[in-house]
């Protein structure tokens, strides 16, 4: 009864509490037994409603288990376990903590049943998650965290007011089918898509994920994103804006993935642009295509995180990650070279590797319904991907120019072998079985994806890449690896707004006299004026005598009676 | 066995009245009790007693209904009759419960903030406090309300007044004169009411105020007292007394005060509000709750702005208690049953977590010597104990989901959201409100654990004495956040009885 009824997402959240007292055996002790029992929890318990209490007259469905869900659940705690392994070595409570707690909100929000469930586990990912990146204890981590914790809260605050809103109008919080025309859903729309990272609400992503620790980038690419496609497909399934945005995630991020120079960086555009194929699949809507977009997460999740894994341990031996900087350590980290090929040709795509599987659900759904454009802009982006990931990955990192310094560099530590194994072994084994796969699938389906076209378009458009990508090298057109930041829409904040506001305030303090500060000076002024108010010397906040206190009294006195005497 | 069980069942009958007899006859017996710890094991003894009767009256209550007792058998309108409905009940509920946990606490701490010479004629000013508290809300005379309101200030002057800090002495005169003041603002009320209806029994008055209620007189009484009683919950600009009353008052006299005396007031603003001149039709569209809106918004504006500007942390959360008083006004203000509902929630639950919070601040004050926010630095590594819990609590303070405090802003907006295009305005003041509260909590974080502790003095975790009360309602912060059962229930209920919305 008590096990039916525990809400999911508990059993993680609560090892997080204990992690927070539990010594260090203890504390990686649940991460590796944990996984496994809410493994086992989802497989045990029915499907259906469980945990439902009504709060504020409100009706809360803290475990909703279905078939939709179960794939994310499934996922989710293998990625747990893999991230767990991977984490092993590290001896640090606060990413313990923020680790079991963030996935534990993560898989609570995939099985909330409404909206406001749904909105308390949605912001203690945030508040969770942004401890992994300020675990990494540099100034520049704890900046980043702090703007991906504002981006996040106020992910968390549109949907707060979406639901308020949807709420009132219908006297329903149940979270199933919105669609874009219920009251309130634009708002949920917009929240789902800054945590989805929709082209220009992207760019915490990029910010944050390569700022965040060697383990901490490979926990938060496995959760906070997939967990916002699983809403956008349990909310707005076959909202057509989707197909869109989604075709424009694929494209757009590969431009910055070939030139960026930090690797995590590159992995962290090419994650959007995997996205991209997800909210596509959303956005299409049809049985097939939220099958692609449920596979794509599911296999996603896998070869990303052993991508972010192999750069990880990379960056865990060698201490730096820019493309520029690192070449030649096939010979020091074979296994990690091996590893992180299974994940280039996953996610490149290659027949008998995972991505091809789910890849295709996606591809062949935008044909069957008939949008060609965007099928052709998810084919050249499969090119792309092909591109910074499969091919710029592992030759920037393991090829390339050898440098000196990483001739000695030791193999990754044992665990991290181990957990970028399993990954990999899942990589090839959906690959080459995808039947397992699709049989957890939320629709029936009897989609074949090794057809001989399937394969042979591929294998063709996987040629003619590397083709590009070799003739590029050969003839020194491919634009170098610079030890350069890449702006992005980002500028627009971090840059231009900030010109914007240096130059606001020259001018107005070259104008000073009647106009001083400009917008600073306001800002400055607002403040000042309410310190001049509340300071204990201030106007308000000072201890006053007794005549003032009467003085007031005796005017609130008057006014009342004279609104109620006269 | 037959005896005994003769005996409970006249105790049971008598319990309306010995809720206030009890700690009424104890002061003057506390202070005969002057040996180390003795006024304070009676006061403790005492207080879990009176808790109990008023559980036991609440659950009487929440079975059998209204409880009406006349005491000394004299039947009302003549004779004073005690009325607990679910309101004062809750209400009784809260007083004697912050008592029963604040006294605990209070052990080492007026140990050291109180002359040895003066327990005695402390823990009896205590009593007294408590007793006049109780009396204001288990009565249902307004004469009564008014004898019993001097009771409690009186006894709460001394209270403030008791400390080694010479401030406390020109903060309870100034508390002094003006609640004085607010006290006969009162009375004139009262005596007003008194003139045009010849009756003080609340229930008759609001029966009788009918026929006259058009008049001058009547209006000119509602209007004095709710100034009177403005003064008494400290709602904004009547709140003059209050920073310095609680910040410069033995610690433990700040938890108890600002956990109970606030509340008391809030409810028999309620009781006039609604319960006296509720029914009456020429004030209908006078928007009598209305008048409060403006007061109650510019009190959690500016009491939130004035506590981040704070120096001194107990200055700091009195200013706070300001703003929460404010919303706690907006919801009686708004005067629907979700707002009522959300002000008193909000009563129960500011009472965890201020009294949480003062009792932190408190124990910080025992180990280090003071609470000015600069010699605080670094207290999350000396006092790990105190300071978790004074940042849990903290949360609940601005409104964190799963937090008690979350309980009462949800329903504060959703009844601000009732009223259209102002209501939306409301609600974004009511948040905004929540985000100031965020600077100044975070500015007590980040000087307790972001910086180094000041060398020189050790300074020691509180005592396990402190400790365990502390956590106790820290911890029922979050208890009320998830199990909103009792604590919203009882409001809503209490609400509706208010507003004569029949079950």
């Amino acid at each position: 009864m008590m096990w039916t009824e525990l809400p999911p997402g508990l059993i993680l959240l609560l090892g997080g509490v204990i992690a927070a007292v539990a010594p260090h055996h203890v504390r990686k002790g649940l991460m590796l037994v944990l996984p496994f029992v809410g493994f086992w929890q989802l497989i045990d318990v029915p499907n259906g409603d469980h945990a439902v209490v009504t709060l504020f007259g409100a009706e809360m469905v803290g475990s909703r288990i279905d078939s939709l869900s179960l794939v994310w659940g499934y996922i989710f705690y293998i990625a747990a376990l893999v991230a767990g392994i991977y984490h092993l070595h590290v001896r640090d409570r606060m990413q313990d903590v923020a680790a079991l707690t963030y996935m534990g909100s993560a898989i609570g929000a995939v099985f909330a049943g409404d909206l406001i469930t749904l909105f308390i586990y949605w912001e203690l990912t945030a508040v969770t998650s942004v401890f992994l990146i300020f675990a990494n204890r540099t100034n520049a981590s704890f900046r980043a965290g702090i703007r991906y914790l504002i981006v996040q809260i106020a992910s968390g605050v549109l949907l707060l007011g979406g639901l308020i809103i949807h709420w009132r109008a219908t006297g329903s919080v149940n979270f199933g089918n919105l669609g874009l025309d219920a009251p309130g859903a634009v708002l949920i729309f917009l929240g789902f898509g800054i945590k989805a990272a929709f082209p220009l609400l992207h760019n915490w992503l990029q910010d944050s994920y390569p700022q965040a620790t060697v383990s901490g980038t490979v926990f938060l690419s496995s959760f906070t994103t997939k967990m916002a496609i699983y809403t956008l497909a349990r909310g707005f399934p076959g909202a057509e804006e989707l197909i869109w945005i989604g075709a424009t995630m694929t494209a757009f991020p590969i431009f910055y993935a070939v030139i960026e120079n930090d690797l995590r960086k590159v992995l962290a555009y090419s994650l959007n642009n995997q996205l991209g194929y997800m909210v596509v699949g959303v956005g299409i809507g049809t049985d097939l295509a939220l099958n692609g977009a449920a596979a794509h997460a599911f296999t996603h999740i896998l070869y990303k995180g052993l991508l972010f894994m192999s750069m990880g341990a990379v960056l865990y031996r060698v201490g730096t990650i820019k493309g520029s900087e690192l070449g030649g350590l096939y010979k020091s980290m074979p296994w990690t070279t091996g590893f992180c090929i299974v994940g280039a040709a996953s996610i490149s795509a290659f027949p008998l590797f995972s991505g091809f599987i789910s890849k295709s659900l996606i591809i062949t759904a935008a044909a069957e319904e008939g949008y060609w454009f965007v099928w052709l802009i998810l084919l050249f982006a499969s090119a792309g991907v092909f591109h910074h990931s499969g091919i710029k990955i592992p030759y920037f990192a393991f090829f390339a120019w050898p440098h000196q310094a990483q001739k000695t560099c030791r193999e990754a530590p044992l665990n991290m072998l181990v957990a970028m194994g399993i990954a990999a072994f899942f990589c090839i084994g959906v690959g080459i079985f995808p039947g397992y796969l699709y049989d957890i699938l939320p629709y029936q389906t009897d989609f074949v994806p090794y057809t001989a076209s399937h394969v042979v378009t591929q294998l063709q458009l996987l040629l003619f890449s590397a083709l590009a990508f070799a003739w590029l090298m050969r003839t020194g057109l491919y634009p170098p690896e610079l030890k350069s930041t890449v702006l992005d829409f980002d500028w627009i904040y971090r840059k231009a707004l900030h010109r914007v506001w240096r130059g606001t305030v020259e001018w107005g303090s070259e104008t000073s006299g009647a106009l001083t500060g400009g917008m600073r000076g306001w800002v400055n002024a607002i403040i000042g004026f309410a310190g001049r108010l509340g300071r204990p010397d201030g106007l308000i906040g000072r201890t006053s005598t007794p005549g003032t206190g009467v003085l007031w009294l005796t005017a609130m006195l008057g006014l009342y009676l004279l609104v109620f005497a006269l | 066995m037959s005896t005994a069980t003769h005996a409970g069942f006249s105790l049971l009958a008598n319990l309306p009245a010995l809720q206030v007899v009890v700690p009424m006859v104890a002061a003057p017996i506390c202070t005969f009790l002057r040996f180390r710890n003795g006024p304070w094991a009676f006061a403790l003894l005492v207080s879990a007693a009176v808790f109990w009767i008023a559980v036991t009256l609440l659950q009487q209550v929440l079975t059998h209904g209204v409880i009406s007792y006349e005491m000394g058998g004299w039947a009302p309108p003549i004779g004073i009759e005690y009325r607990i409905d679910e309101i004062n009940a809750f209400v009784l509920l809260i007083v004697s419960g912050i008592s029963l946990v604040a006294l605990p606490y209070a052990l080492r701490s007026v140990e050291r903030e109180v002359p040895q010479d003066k327990h005695h004629l402390f823990y009896a000013a205590w009593l007294l406090c408590l007793c006049g508290m109780l009396g204001i809300t288990i009565t249902g005379d307004a004469f009564n309300i008014f004898v019993f309101l001097e009771i409690s200030s009186l006894s709460t002057y001394m209270l403030i007044a008791s400390g080694r800090d010479p401030r406390a002495l020109t903060a309870a005169f100034q508390y002094l004169v003006l609640g004085t003041l607010g006290a006969t603002f009162i009375l004139i009320g009262v005596g007003l009411l008194y003139i045009m209806t010849g009756t003080l029994n609340i229930i008759d008055l609001a029966d009788r105020l009918g026929p006259v209620s058009d008049t001058t007189s009547v209006r000119a009484a509602a209007a004095f007292l709710i100034v009177g009683i403005a003064l008494k919950f400290a709602l904004f600009p009547a709140h003059f007394w209050l920073p310095n009353g609680y910040a410069y008052s033995p610690s433990a006299v700040a938890v108890f005060l600002s956990a109970t005396a606030t509340k008391v007031s809030v409810y028999v603003l309620l009781r006039f509000e609604f319960t006296v001149f509720g029914g009456i039709e020429a004030f209908d569209d006078l928007h009598f709750a209305r008048l409060l809106l403006p007061f109650a918004i510019a009190a959690f504006l500016v009491g939130s702005i004035a506590a981040i500007f704070q120096t001194d942390l107990k200055r700091l959360l009195a200013w706070s208690s300001i703003a929460q008083i404010g919303y706690m006004a907006l919801g009686i203000g708004l005067g629907t049953p979700d707002g009522l509902t959300a002000g008193i929630v909000h009563m129960f639950n500011h009472a965890l977590t201020k009294g949480a919070l003062f009792m932190a601040a408190g124990a910080m004050f025992l180990s280090i010597g003071s609470t000015r926010i600069t010699n605080l630095a670094g207290v999350g590594k000396t006092m790990p104990f105190t300071t978790l819990a004074f940042v849990l609590a903290g949360f609940s303070l601005i409104g964190v989901p799963t937090t008690s405090g979350f309980i009462s802003k949800w329903y504060l907006v959703l009844a601000a959201l009732q009223h259209g295009n102002a209501g939306y305005f409301l609600a974004g003041l009511v948040l905004f409100s929540s985000i100031l509260a965020v600077i100044y909590i975070w500015r007590i974080v980040e000087v307790a654990y972001f910086r180094e502790p000041a060398g020189g003095a050790v300074v020691k975790e509180a005592p396990l004495s402190m400790l365990l009360p502390l956590w106790a309602l820290t911890l029922g912060c979050y208890f009320f956040g998830l199990e909103t059962h009792y604590s919203v229930d009882i409001a809503r209920q209490a609400a509706e009885s208010l507003l004569g919305i029949a079950r």
